[in-house]
């Protein structure tokens, strides 16, 4: 699967191979060498589909190559076999349709099995290829919420929350729930399963389980503004004991995050350091979904109750109080607060650490310059 | 608001990037370059003839070749971006920040995509058709010369607009397809976003516009006897990227108005707020976006049929299953946007059924490899320029199609969504197809166009170094995607990688040379043009009705009306001893040129420029112009001349001497 | 197939007289296409509305909003304008110059009519706070309705155009090609305003 090379290319390939190979040692193909299952089974996806095509490539490329050589002008041998009117045979002409049809039959077929069985919002029914889930245990419930450029981990039924670090224990199946604050992400864990966005206003939702006991990164995969590069988590899967004394651990340091806490964490901010939360207030993650987390704003549910009713009169058409949520600038890292350091949550543990380096954010001077 | 903001809007001195070297410099050396162009025309005396020959041309060989000079000069642009983000990849390890910060390498891929697929790729294709069409189906011009002319220059207007961006403010930070709610007024509250919407505006109209006018061309001004399914294959790709152009670029159209009005006048289409929907604008966007690469791709497959045919010496082998999966490709191409968006969480139904329609397209384009490859079959295959690039193409776009069919299996996408895995795919199908077949396209009409041929030694140079440089390019980037790398990255911290990206970077460098040796071609070709003249009009042997004209062909394209009896008109001509009538020439009706497109595109260019910088009193003047304008040049009913018989005569008979000192 | 064409007689490669194709051949295609090229905007358009018009953000719908007798009279209108339209490509065709100019006349005074109603409808609606910034609904509602009247201004300002030129030149066959074309984009417009009295208006109040 690795690199795609043709026949014609070996030449450049042998010439490279000292260069490649040097680098191949020491990577890791996470998304080819996974530890969650469901990213196991894409992977596998991934392979058999490859394989599938590669029964009509290679044939096809290689007799690109050799009709290429064997028909060539200067060569004698194929001149008898020169025929400049012929045009149709009605026997290739079925093969040549019916061939690239047969494998997309098959490969579709597949899709069809795999995108069910493999479908973010369905709940697993296996902890790996030997374990069925086993029905009385209940999914790990994780709230992820995209801030500009960091991600909030809310885990609802343990009262926690972090940021920038994600923990789950092996083999438990994990439900995420995902929104985001402000404009598209999209939530990638490569060891654990597939991505999916992160929207505002929406929740999308990601069923996986880890298997192994690893550190990896997680991270938005779709841009998402200037701090977007930055906006990376470091993801845990831990066993049973190592994730209780994690939990132990963010419940014995962590602060309060209530909604005046949330707001100021959901400022703009980069490369914002680790925190962690020992209580949440309840409903924060359906007020981020339903787009109402300040004071004052109306939420999503209650609109669309209105929206169901037909309308809420001609007088509603003077009410907007409480219905703005994008606001002018909210994508900038805020001037004054930057220079004091200030990053995320100023009573977390994580963020004493230094501040880190801004060289990178004329971007959001530029902006500034513009109002 | 004060006086200067009522007149300049929101341009200010600080608009200007004084405080980025980098661009001052870029700045400063494009104003000395273009003062010494402006200067060397003038001093050449070349004003003139510029706008009475070209210009305001209406010659559709005079605009295709515009066309191909606008799509060169942007192709170069965005491949300096390219280059910039290479580099910067390259440089951004170990806590380094690299070269550029956030502010520009944002604007640096977001233009970078921008122009190579608007403003390189679409007047790369539009002026191929432009040129090749009316002569391969025997016609005088395009059905509606002054449109042409029109399109043109709106399309060039939203290229100058792009390139404005440069030193005027700043361009979009979003990414090529502007998604809000980050696309919108409130976390995109510059310029950026503005520029992008009116460059593609601007241009879209043009778009449209052209492909309008080459449907009708097709479809109205086919000479006598060639019926549809006589068309050169070329022409039938044609036809169906125009109909798919004008099938789709409304929608972009609707799309950008929808998120302008956003910006502009405060409604809630995609915004969070007031009850907008942003999942709206990625559903238009890539219901245009999908038949959008189907528009690229479709005329340079027509390329790589005429080219295959012509140096194997034979006919295309399955006509009729070409043309076929030709019409296939441009229906199924509306059944499959949204396997661009598997990963924002619709059902398994939906993303399985899109996966398996983007599927069944790899059918016809696979019947089409097919037919390609026996075409070679049992022919003699000369190993020319347009050849090599067609079998170069053959071997990288079937790498390209199968990556391409495993990102439409859903689950597969979740992992390799928005990863450099796909930016690998597109680049690999896009300059595997699209870019391959332009220089196929290129090194096989230059002779029609210019009357010499291009140097081999140079093109093969060009032609090896894009190879190697493709590969070491973009192999790395399909196994850093393997490895969990996404796109639009800035940093890294994961020092494993770098090698990857220093192989990338050195490919960009070695495509660089091939870049660079394609234009050290073209100017050895016009230095050494007397040895690589040909006079024959035909030097490749050509099977198409474009190759029984002279090179270049005269502004009349043909003396008299061919009649056509096969598809391969010129080469069933060559058989049946076709003698080139040597008497009885008449008058010509031909258009007459105009200088109203230049000047209404102008105004477009200045309008959108104006609404950019919110200087309303010069939007709603330029736009009052250019419907004034509109309105007076319908009042000119003159619009057409007779090339007196005597001209005809006189070019004939020049063509004679030629052909006969060539068979003496 | 073709190789054994060489046997047979001779065949004429050129027609020996230059083909009339006469002016404006290419027009009514071309200009067929436009429209299509710009029914696909309104359907983008309609799409936009079926999507976001249920979205009110907490304010009024359509029920609470529409003046359904005012749109009648603004829909009668237009159908009228396209009958007297029609009534001015009949005395066209006729070569009856003046009449021509009258049932112009008379189409522009229609189609001024339903601009001043669909005016005083956007006026009276965002004086009332329903204002296309107000929802989603009403941003897709005066997009979709205002392109149409966008449409309907431009026609207009095409029609005198027109007029002006028949006055100058005479129903000569540019001038009547033109009154043709801009007879498509008039019906054309009726048609889209069909769709908008249905879709829009009348399921909107009538749901």
């Amino acid at each position: 699967m690795s690199h795609p090379s043709s026949p014609l290319r070996t030449r450049i390939f042998r010439w490279s191979a000292p260069i490649l190979a040097a680098p191949l040692a020491g990577c890791n193909w996470v998304v080819m060498n996974p530890s969650g299952d469901i990213a196991v089974q894409q992977r596998d996806l991934i392979l058999i589909s490859t394989a599938l095509m590669l029964l009509i490539v290679i044939p096809v490329m290689a007799m690109v190559v050799w009709f290429a050589w064997r028909y060539r002008a200067a060569n004698k041998a194929a001149e008898q076999d020169y025929d400049p009117d012929w045009d149709h045979s009605t026997k290739l002409e079925l093969l040549i349709w019916s061939a690239p049809l047969l494998i997309i039959i098959c490969l579709g077929a597949l899709t069809w099995v795999s995108t069910h069985k493999l479908d973010p919002y369905r709940p697993l029914d296996r902890i790996d290829a030997r374990t069925a889930v086993d029905p009385r245990v209940k999914p790990l419930a994780v709230q992820v919420v995209a801030l500009d450029w960091k991600w909030l981990f809310i885990y609802p039924d343990l009262g926690i929350a972090t940021v920038n670090e994600l923990a789950v224990p092996t083999n438990v199946p994990v439900r995420f729930d995902i929104t985001a604050s402000t404009v598209m992400n999209s939530f990638y864990i490569p060891e654990l399963a597939g991505q999916i966005y992160a929207m505002p206003g929406m929740k999308t939702q990601l069923h996986a389980v880890a298997n192994k006991p690893v550190g990896g990164v997680g991270f938005s995969a779709n841009y998402s503004g200037a701090g977007f590069t930055h906006m990376r988590f470091g993801y845990k899967a831990m066993d049973k004991a190592g994730f209780d004394a994690w939990v132990a651990k963010v419940k014995a340091d962590g602060a309060d995050l209530d909604r005046a806490h949330y707001l100021t964490l959901a400022k703009p901010s980069e490369k914002a350091p680790v925190a962690y939360y020992s209580a949440v207030e309840p409903r924060l993650f359906d007020a981020v979904v339903n787009l109402c987390p300040r004071p004052g704003q109306r939420c999503m549910g209650e609109l669309m109750h209105v929206n169901m009713m037909g309308g809420a009169g001609k007088e509603s058409a003077r009410e907007t109080q409480g219905l703005k949520y994008d606001f002018p600038d909210s994508h900038v890292i805020d001037q004054a607060e930057r220079n004091e350091g200030v990053q995320t949550a100023p009573d977390a543990p994580g963020a004493t650490e230094t501040p880190p380096d801004h060289s990178s954010h004329s971007g959001a001077d530029a902006h500034a310059q513009h109002r | 608001m004060t006086t200067t903001q009522m007149i300049f809007g929101r341009l200010t001195w600080d608009a200007f990037p004084w405080h980025e070297p980098i661009v001052v410099a870029t700045f400063v050396a494009v104003v000395l370059g273009g003062a010494a162009v402006v200067a060397a025309l003038t001093y050449f005396r070349l004003w003139g003839y510029l706008w009475k020959e070209w210009f305001t041309s209406v010659d559709h060989k005079k605009i295709g070749i515009m066309y191909m000079v606008l799509g060169l000069i942007m192709f170069l642009r965005g491949f300096a971006d390219a280059v910039m983000m290479r580099l910067q990849q390259a440089l951004a390890f170990n806590g380094s920040e690299g070269y550029l910060n956030a502010h520009h390498y944002d604007q640096v891929f977001t233009a970078h995509g921008v122009i190579m697929i608007f403003f390189v790729a679409m007047p790369f294709i539009t002026g191929l058709m432009n040129y090749i069409v009316p002569l391969q189906i025997g016609a005088r011009d395009v059905s509606f010369p002054f449109l042409n002319n029109f399109s043109f220059w709106m399309t060039t207007g939203g290229a100058v607009l792009v390139m404005c961006s440069l030193f005027l403010g700043e361009f979009a930070q979003t990414g090529w397809l502007a998604y809000p709610p980050l696309s919108g007024i409130a976390y995109s509250p510059a310029t950026g976003v503005d520029y992008y919407i009116w460059a593609l505006q601007v241009a879209g109209v043009g778009t449209t516009l052209s492909g309008i006018n080459l449907i009708a061309t097709i479809v109205k001004m086919r000479a006598p006897g060639m019926s549809l399914m006589k068309m050169p294959v070329f022409t039938w790709t044609s036809l169906c990227a125009n109909i798919l152009i004008v099938a789709s670029f409304p929608i972009l159209t609707a799309t950008l108005v929808l998120l302008s009005l956003d910006r502009y006048a405060g409604t809630a289409f995609f915004t969070n707020d007031f009850g907008g929907n942003p999942m709206m604008y990625v559903n238009l966007i890539w219901i245009w976006g999908h038949p959008e690469v189907y528009i690229l791709i479709l005329p340079l497959f027509g390329v790589f049929s005429e080219v295959t045919s012509t140096f194997s010496g034979k006919r295309l082998f399955g006509y009729t299953s070409m043309v076929y999966a030709t019409c296939c490709i441009m229906v199924l191409s509306y059944l499959v946007w949204l396997h661009h968006f598997f990963t924002m969480g619709s059902g398994a139904s939906v993303n399985s059924f899109f996966g398996i329609t983007t599927m069944i397209i790899s059918i016809p384009t696979g019947a089409k490899l097919f037919n390609w490859l026996f075409t070679m079959y049992r022919g003699k295959i000369r190993f020319e320029l347009p050849m090599m690039w067609t079998v170069a193409f053959m071997l990288t776009f079937t790498v390209g199609g199968m990556t391409g069919v495993l990102l439409a299996v859903p689950p597969a996408d979740f992992v390799l969504h928005n990863s450099l895995f796909l930016i690998a795919h597109f680049h690999n199908v896009i300059i595997g197809g699209v870019l391959f077949g332009l220089f196929a396209a290129i090194n096989y009409w230059w002779p029609k166009a210019f009357g010499f041929k291009l140097n081999v030694f140079w093109g093969k140079v060009s032609f090896w170094c894009w190879q190697v440089g493709f590969w070491l390019a973009f192999a790395p980037l399909y196994i850093l995607g393997l490895m969990g790398v996404t796109r639009r990255m800035r940093v890294f911290d994961d020092p494993s990688i770098h090698i990857w990206f220093i192989i990338a970077a050195i490919g960009a460098a070695i495509i660089a040379a091939g870049i660079g040796a394609m234009l050290v071609q073209f100017a050895v070709s016009i230095w050494k043009r007397e040895e690589l003249k040909d006079v024959s009009g035909d030097p490749w042997n050509g099977r198409t009705l474009e190759w029984a004209t002279s090179s270049p062909p005269p502004e009349y394209n043909f003396a008299f009306t061919p009649v056509v009896y096969d598809t391969d008109t010129w080469a069933d001509m060559k058989r049946n001893n076709y003698q080139r009538p040597l008497s009885g020439y008449q008058p010509i009706h031909m258009p007459s040129s105009t200088g109203a497109g230049v000047i209404l595109a102008g105004l477009a260019t200045l309008c959108g420029f104006a609404l950019i910088w919110y200087i309303w009193w010069l939007a709603g003047l330029s736009f009052v112009g250019i419907v004034a304008v509109a309105i007076g040049h319908t009042f000119n009913y003159k619009r057409d001349f007779h090339i007196p018989q005597d001209v005809v005569t006189r070019t004939e008979e020049e063509r004679t001497r030629t052909l006969a000192a060539l068979g003496a | 197939m073709s190789s054994t064409t060489a046997t047979m007689e001779p065949r004429a490669y050129h027609l020996p007289e230059e083909p009339h194709l006469h002016e404006g051949h290419s027009t009514n295609l071309g200009f067929w296409m436009y429209l299509m090229s710009d029914c696909l905007i309104f359907a983008i358009l309609f799409a936009t509305y079926a999507v976001l018009g249920g979205s009110y953000a907490g304010g009024p719908g359509p029920k609470d909003l529409f003046d359904l007798p005012l749109v009648a009279l603004n829909t009668a209108m237009l159908l009228f304008s396209s009958i007297t339209y029609g009534f001015a490509m009949l005395a066209m065709e006729k070569n009856r110059t003046s009449a021509t100019q009258g049932w112009l006349f008379v189409t522009l005074l229609f189609g001024g009519a339903f601009l001043f109603i669909e005016l005083y409808e956007f006026h009276h609606l965002i004086l009332e706070g329903a204002g296309p910034w107000r929802s989603a609904f009403l941003s897709s509602f005066f997009t979709l309705v205002g392109t149409h009247g966008l449409h309907v201004t431009f026609g207009s300002i095409w029609l005198v155009t027109l007029m002006v030129q028949v006055a100058k030149k005479g129903l000569i066959p540019a001038n009547k090609r033109r009154l043709m074309c801009l007879s498509m984009f008039w019906h054309f417009l009726d048609v889209i305003w069909i769709g908008v009295f249905t879709f829009v208006y009348l399921m909107g109040v009538l749901r």
